[in-house]
């Protein structure tokens, strides 16, 4: 009984560390998240915000003055932009607003020879009472330098301004423009020539009953109209979904998109409340698919067994031995049957282990076959940290600890047990296309990131990834 | 000559694409809350849909007070319950009041929210006690400027009451045939339920917030001649308003009706 209570709670620690981020994440209404000098920042209403070094490990720390509600954050040039409404929310009173910005050099607080912050400059307001809250700042750099800020809330419309990018100030004779109704925490993106309008719809502050959730329209223009997959136009309400609540994680709201690098894309936003952390508001950080032209939540990979198949052919990564043919053998397809059909047992691993070698076995790429050589179980480590979003995992042979390794010339191989070495740890990743890019912590023998990469059809390596290229990309497919 | 073909493909090219990257004009911001911005009294026998379709003619009672300090209390349940009671004669009937006329319901009295108090969030105490109340509420023909209703500026421009509200409307719709498989559908914010010819058509439970055709109808049928629909939208803490229109099979807007409130 107590083996049984003790192998539950090491369960559910290890599905909460693959669920959400790690160690004190509590904030609500997060700001984008921003890297400055190594370190990931997101900063919080109420003031203050969150640290991390690895961007999956998350500690209070961020220091932002001026208190107020739901800032934001983006990096422009050597400087950080930080903006947030001096005002905090709420639909009993009146709604006077104010929107500021303010710079710094940087964003950590122990550099105390860079760190201070300029006064907060006003970029817009609402009047009492007029269909619009000047809070939830949002802010865009497009590809074209422009700067943009949204901001408004439930009471009344969206709005947005375009700032002077050298000096965070609304442009001189520009003016606010509706762009959206009855949302919250809205934030533009651009992406190929789109501009993406995100809001968050539903009911806030009601914890793990928040019914939050975030939903996009789009436009050529960044003034809009804002419009939905189905031709809604943002100020009619229209929005198509881009993340709603999870199993055990409630109330997505205040999105931000972080870009790795092509291919790789997240989004943060606060879970309203985490039942697996006391029904507190939380960071969350999820993997950005695009389907079609539209944003959605990507996840992060549940501990399971899996099959690994290259997206070059389709093939399943394996170990290199010998294998052993399936019971059931050669049966003749015509004719009346004989006997009344019955299952065959499919393969087990206890039937092959002992035809496997000892030490370490190379791997390499073939048909799927469901034979146990080609079976693999992934699994968080929570002791091992992560990376923005993610945790590292082992990868091991199903029912064993043999496990996928990293070694010297840039070649990946099996070992025949985890040891919790860097070299064993992998970073897996869903790519905005859905595929997956699987990356070992480290490589012995080079500084160099590296990826599983398909050389040939039966041949994975580790090589530098490349979006365009599905030689390094990979399904994950449980079963 | 080539090249007045080609530019002249390019331009026709560049019409067929306008429509679909600006649909409509920016809207520049206005800080106005007065009642014409959104709606205006009835001057004409008559109404049409706009060009989506939107039913602008309805005749508004002034808000009910209903005290709700959230909208998470809005179950399919609770909002039976409320809209089922009696609030005025004639409730749901074929019979339209009279613009101006006047009805007595007893509300549960909540003081006028103080805008120039700095901004409070709503009390989230224990169970605050209501003092019953009679008052005078008045039914209003407008006819709306835009494609939703705004009832919150309805209410903030003509009572006291903003929030924790119940809001009827009713209007009619005049077909020249019968119209077979259409659809009422709702955008609301937050809750309500709708009627056409005494049966209830559509309802949209929880906390909702108004999207263009969020809830529809099932097939029903808008018999030719007179058709009268009902709507009751009820909100706690928000900024009530309704957007209401018929699509066919097809989803699109039914347009060859009118509307009035008599």
């Amino acid at each position: 009984m107590k083996k049984n209570i003790l192998l539950a709670l090491a369960c559910a620690l290890l599905s909460l560390s693959a669920a959400a981020q790690v160690g004190n994440p509590y904030i609500h209404d997060p700001s984008t998240i921003v890297l400055c000098d190594g370190k990931y920042y997101t900063f919080g209403t109420g003031g203050g915000g969150l640290i991390s070094a690895d961007g999956w490990v998350w500690e209070s720390g961020a220091v932002r003055p001026g208190g107020g509600a739901a800032p934001d954050a983006i990096k422009i040039g050597d400087r950080y932009l930080v903006g947030y409404s001096t005002t905090g929310g709420g639909l009993g009173g009146g709604h006077a607003g104010r929107i500021v910005t303010m710079w710094n050099k940087t964003l950590d607080p122990t550099d105390s020879l860079n760190f201070a912050y300029t006064e907060p400059i006003e970029v817009a307001n609402s009047v009492i009472d007029e269909d619009c809250d000047a809070i939830d700042i949002g802010l865009l750099m497009d590809d074209n330098g422009r700067l943009f800020c949204t901001y408004g809330t439930y009471f009344g419309n969206i709005r947005m301004v375009e700032l002077d990018p050298k000096t965070g100030e609304r442009l001189a004779g520009n003016k606010p423009v509706d762009v959206a109704i009855d949302c919250e925490a809205s934030i533009m993106i651009y992406r190929d020539g789109w501009y993406y309008l995100l809001g968050t719809h539903g009911t806030c502050c009601d914890g793990v009953n928040s019914t939050y959730n975030i939903v996009a329209g789009r436009s050529r223009n960044p003034y809009g109209p804002f419009m939905d997959n189905v031709g809604r136009d943002m100020l009619q309400g229209g929005g198509k979904m881009v993340v709603a609540a999870d199993e055990r994680q409630f109330g997505a709201g205040h999105f931000g998109r972080y870009i790795v690098e092509p291919g790789v894309e997240k989004m943060s936003f606060h879970w309203e409340g985490d039942l697996d952390r006391s029904g507190r508001s939380v960071l969350a950080i999820r993997p950005i698919i695009w389907r079609e032209g539209w944003p959605e939540a990507g996840e992060i990979v549940k501990d399971g067994n899996y099959k690994i198949l290259s997206r070059r052919r389709g093939y399943a990564l394996e170990l290199t031995v010998d294998f052993v043919r399936a019971a059931g053998g050669m049966r003749g397809g015509f004719g009346a049957p004989q006997a009344p059909a019955a299952p065959i047992k499919g393969q087990s691993i206890v039937d092959v282990l002992k035809t496997w070698p000892d030490g370490v076995i190379p791997v390499r790429a073939n048909d799927y076959m469901a034979r146990p050589h080609q079976k693999w179980t992934i699994e968080a480590v929570p002791s091992a940290g992560g990376y923005l979003g993610g945790p590292y995992y082992k990868i091991v042979i199903e029912g064993t600890d043999r496990a996928l390794a990293a070694a010297e010339g840039g070649v990946v191989v099996t070992v025949p047990a985890f040891t919790g070495a860097d070299e064993q740890l992998w970073q897996i990743e869903q790519l905005t296309d859905g595929t997956y890019r699987i990356m070992p912590k480290v490589v012995p023998g080079t500084e160099e990131r590296l990826c599983l990469y398909s050389t040939g059809d039966s041949t994975p390596t580790l090589a530098k990834f490349d979006f365009n290229s599905d030689n390094a990309k990979w399904d994950l497919k449980m079963h | 000559m080539k090249n007045t073909i080609k530019t002249f493909a390019v331009a026709i090219a560049l019409m067929l694409l306008l429509p679909a990257f600006s649909a409509r004009a920016q809207v520049y911001a206005d800080s106005s809350t007065d009642l014409d911005k959104y709606m205006v009294p009835v001057t004409t026998p008559t109404a049409v849909p706009d060009a989506q379709g939107f039913l602008g003619r309805w005749l508004l009672l002034e808000p009910i007070s209903k005290p709700n300090r959230s909208n998470t209390v809005f179950t399919d349940s609770y909002i039976r319950e409320v809209f089922g009671q009696q609030y005025f004669p004639g409730q749901l009937g074929n019979t339209l009041p009279k613009d101006g006329s006047k009805v007595k319901v007893t509300v549960e009295y909540q003081p006028p929210v103080n805008l120039t108090a700095g901004r409070p969030m709503m009390p989230m105490g224990g169970a605050p006690q209501y003092e019953k109340k009679d008052v005078q509420l008045k039914w209003h023909a407008m006819d709306s400027k835009r494609f939703n209703v705004k009832l919150f500026r309805f209410a903030t421009n003509l009572t006291e009451d903003r929030y924790g509200v119940i809001f009827w409307a009713v209007t009619v719709v005049e077909c020249d045939k019968d119209m077979p498989n259409v659809r009422l559908a709702v955008g609301s914010n937050s809750a309500s339920m709708w009627w056409v010819n005494g049966e209830e058509a559509v309802i949209l439970s929880g906390d909702r917030r108004m999207v263009m055709d969020d809830c529809t109808s099932q097939r029903l049928t808008l018999k030719k001649g007179r058709n009268v629909i009902w709507g009751a939208v009820i909100n706690g803490p928000g900024m009530s308003d309704f957007c209401a229109r018929f699509i066919d099979e097809e989803g699109n807007p039914v347009r060859n009706i009118t509307l009035s409130t008599k």
